[in-house]
């Protein structure tokens, strides 16, 4: 069995986050990246089905992405992927750009499952996954909280609003991950030596005979601004007092 | 513009999201001109049709075959009828249900759709929409590029608009079962048993964090403050990945978006995963034993104190009056 595990480059979670004086972009210089959280969680996901499987499992990862993410696919390596593919793709992409490389992908790859983020923490989209799957015309289990494989497929947990929500979905199928899918595994320092020396696979997005088709416009972006400002209360007389007088909230 | 908005409701009431999404729609035909009608997916939905119709005019889709909402045919169900009715923006407030289904119409309309809106305008004729990005430390103005365009909304960020005196009409969509998808295959959902309000629909929350050792120390300490308040309870991802609090509590980017009136936060220390899902509330309050923690600067009133200290305190102090 394959599984197909798309990962994103993101800008680390725990960086402040600058927009460019054209207010286009984000400021990246300096900036260090990870894979996008969801993303590693699926890629720890695919690590684990195969330890546990009986069958033989193939992980492949693939990024699609300029130069810069190579190092993010030595990550997913030394974790523990078998293979990663870069597809090489200069230009803006949004989520309906990433489904239809994707949908190439996996015409060429042909996984018997597509594990990946329900969101990029980036652009905060949550679509990739549904869109690819409504492209693929399979079936797919977004908000993955447990898996397991069933004689009909794949029985998913799926975290929702109103609680835990199971199906079952026949195989192929494309599965997002949730935070409590799993913890991802830190590589190993030889295993991080180990995926230094393996060759990530190259393809144009070009081959695919595909153009990016824009579909969401970023035309400005600007940062928050906080304009709360603290009152330190010195007890709960006081904070009740405020509450009730001042905000009158209770 | 023709405009669609999907209703999501539990078979038997709407969401209070769905309302939400409603003015968002009322909003925009009011701008562009046009109409903006709502579609009820489900399986013995009459009541819930109703209760629609006092806010919109109503299609009604029922079928055995929708009786749980799975992607697969829901999303199949709303692209069709969009693409029979020629609606122009597909509508629904933005939880896990649309953007589990919505986001899979999406794919089959063409790709151009925008997550978590809060906020819209004309620019030249053109609908732009506000959307937060990097868990909300950046809000993006965006423009939709194709036909339809599908939009997911924050309820917080939209009023919902008053109910019609006289019911607008329904009608029903006919579907050809057999021609829907079925490879997903609906087992079962285990509901929360609470007793208190969801955390997205309340108008105090009252929120824990790492503070809070175990799930007797929650129940005694957020549940019984929230109780006093007549409060939704929420928590930090800390308390959730801890198995303290349950899974559907988590207030933040990958959890609920809450903007209630008052927002409590006791022992959380103020990530940015969490403000992206609290920063919009009304008042904030942080308790909290570190004089420096960042949730601080995110709060209206601060109070510099241990919560297993204060809490009772103030839990005694509110009953008391
Ligand atoms: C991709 C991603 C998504 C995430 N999504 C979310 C999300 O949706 N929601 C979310 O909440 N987090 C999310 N997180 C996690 C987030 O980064 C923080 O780790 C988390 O919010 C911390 O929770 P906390 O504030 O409860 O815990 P801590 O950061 O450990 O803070 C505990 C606070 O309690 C205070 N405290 C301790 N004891 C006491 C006491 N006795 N009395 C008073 N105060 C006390 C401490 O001073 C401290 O400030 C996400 C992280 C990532 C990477
Ligand atoms: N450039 C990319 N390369 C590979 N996978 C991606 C890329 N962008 C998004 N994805 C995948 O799509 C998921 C959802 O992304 P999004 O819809 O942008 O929130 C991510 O978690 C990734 O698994």
């Amino acid at each position: 069995m394959k599984i197909l595990v798309p990962t994103k480059r993101v800008p680390d979670t725990d960086q402040k986050i600058r927009v460019r004086d054209d207010g286009k972009g984000i400021v990246e210089d300096d900036l260090p990246f990870v894979i996008n959280p969801f993303d590693a969680i699926a890629v720890e996901e695919a690590l684990r089905i195969r330890e546990n499987s009986s069958e033989e499992v193939e992980v492949v990862v693939v990024g699609i992405g300029s130069d810069d993410y190579e190092s993010e696919l030595r990550t997913s390596l030394a974790m523990g992927a078998d293979r990663a593919i870069l597809v090489e793709c200069s230009e803006e992409l949004d989520p309906w750009n990433v489904a239809r490389i994707l949908q190439e992908m996996v015409q060429r790859e042909k996984p018997k499952l597509v594990l990946m983020g329900k969101q990029a923490v980036d652009d905060d989209a949550n679509q990739a996954g549904q869109f690819l799957a409504a492209l693929l015309d399979w079936p797919q289990a977004t908000f993955a909280s447990k898996l397991e494989f069933v004689e009909q497929g794949l029985r998913v947990s799926r975290e929702t609003d109103v609680g835990i929500e199971v199906v079952v979905v026949g195989l192929p199928a494309v599965v997002t991950s949730d935070l409590r899918l799993n913890e991802p595994r830190y590589a190993s320092l030889p295993s991080i030596l180990k995926a230094r020396k393996k060759t990530i696979e190259r393809i144009a997005f070009e081959q695919f005979g595909l153009a990016i088709e824009p579909r969401i416009q970023v035309l400005q972006m600007e940062v928050g601004t906080n304009t709360r400002n603290c009152i330190r209360v010195n007890d709960i007389d006081e904070l009740l007092e405020r509450l009730r007088d001042e905000a009158k909230v209770i | 513009m023709h405009i669609l908005v999907v209703a999501e409701h539990d078979g038997t009431t709407i969401r209070p999201g769905t309302l939400s999404a409603v003015g968002f729609a009322n909003s925009i035909a009011e701008k562009t001109g046009g109409k903006v009608e709502s579609l009820v997916l489900g399986h013995d939905i009459d009541s819930v049709v109703r209760e629609m119709a006092r806010y919109t005019p109503v299609l009604g889709c029922d079928s055995s075959a929708l009786a749980n909402p799975v992607a697969d045919r829901y999303a199949k169900v709303i692209a069709d009828v969009a693409s029979e009715r020629h609606d122009d923006l597909i509508v629904a407030a933005s939880t896990t249900y649309a953007k589990d289904i919505l986001g899979r119409a999406g794919g089959l309309l063409g790709g151009a759709m925008a997550s978590e809106v809060v906020g819209h305008e004309l620019r030249e004729g053109q609908l732009v929409f506000q959307r937060p990005m990097f868990a909300g430390a950046i809000t993006a103005t965006v423009a939709l590029l194709g036909h339809p365009q599908i939009v997911t909304i924050r309820a917080a960020a939209y009023e919902a608009p008053r109910p019609a005196d006289t019911a607008f009409d329904t009608s029903t969509v006919d579907i050809d079962e057999s021609s829907l998808p079925n490879h997903i295959c609906f087992e079962q959902v285990e509901s929360k048993s609470s007793d208190r309000p969801d955390v997205t629909e309340a108008r105090i929350v009252v929120s824990g964090g790492r503070a809070i050792k175990n799930s007797e120390d929650f129940e005694r300490l957020v549940g019984k403050l929230a109780d006093q308040l007549g409060a939704a309870t929420g928590s930090s991802r800390a308390l959730v990945d801890a198995g303290i609090a349950s899974n559907e509590l988590q207030v933040g980017q990958t959890g609920k978006i809450v903007a209630p009136d008052l927002y409590i936060a006791l022992g959380i220390s103020g990530a940015v995963q969490h403000l992206a899902g609290m920063k919009n509330s009304k008042v904030i309050v942080a308790i909290n034993n570190d004089p420096d923690a960042p949730i601080f600067d995110t709060a209206d009133y601060g109070l510099v104190a241990d919560v297993y200290e204060i809490v009772p305190q103030l839990i005694e102090k509110i009953h008391a009056g």
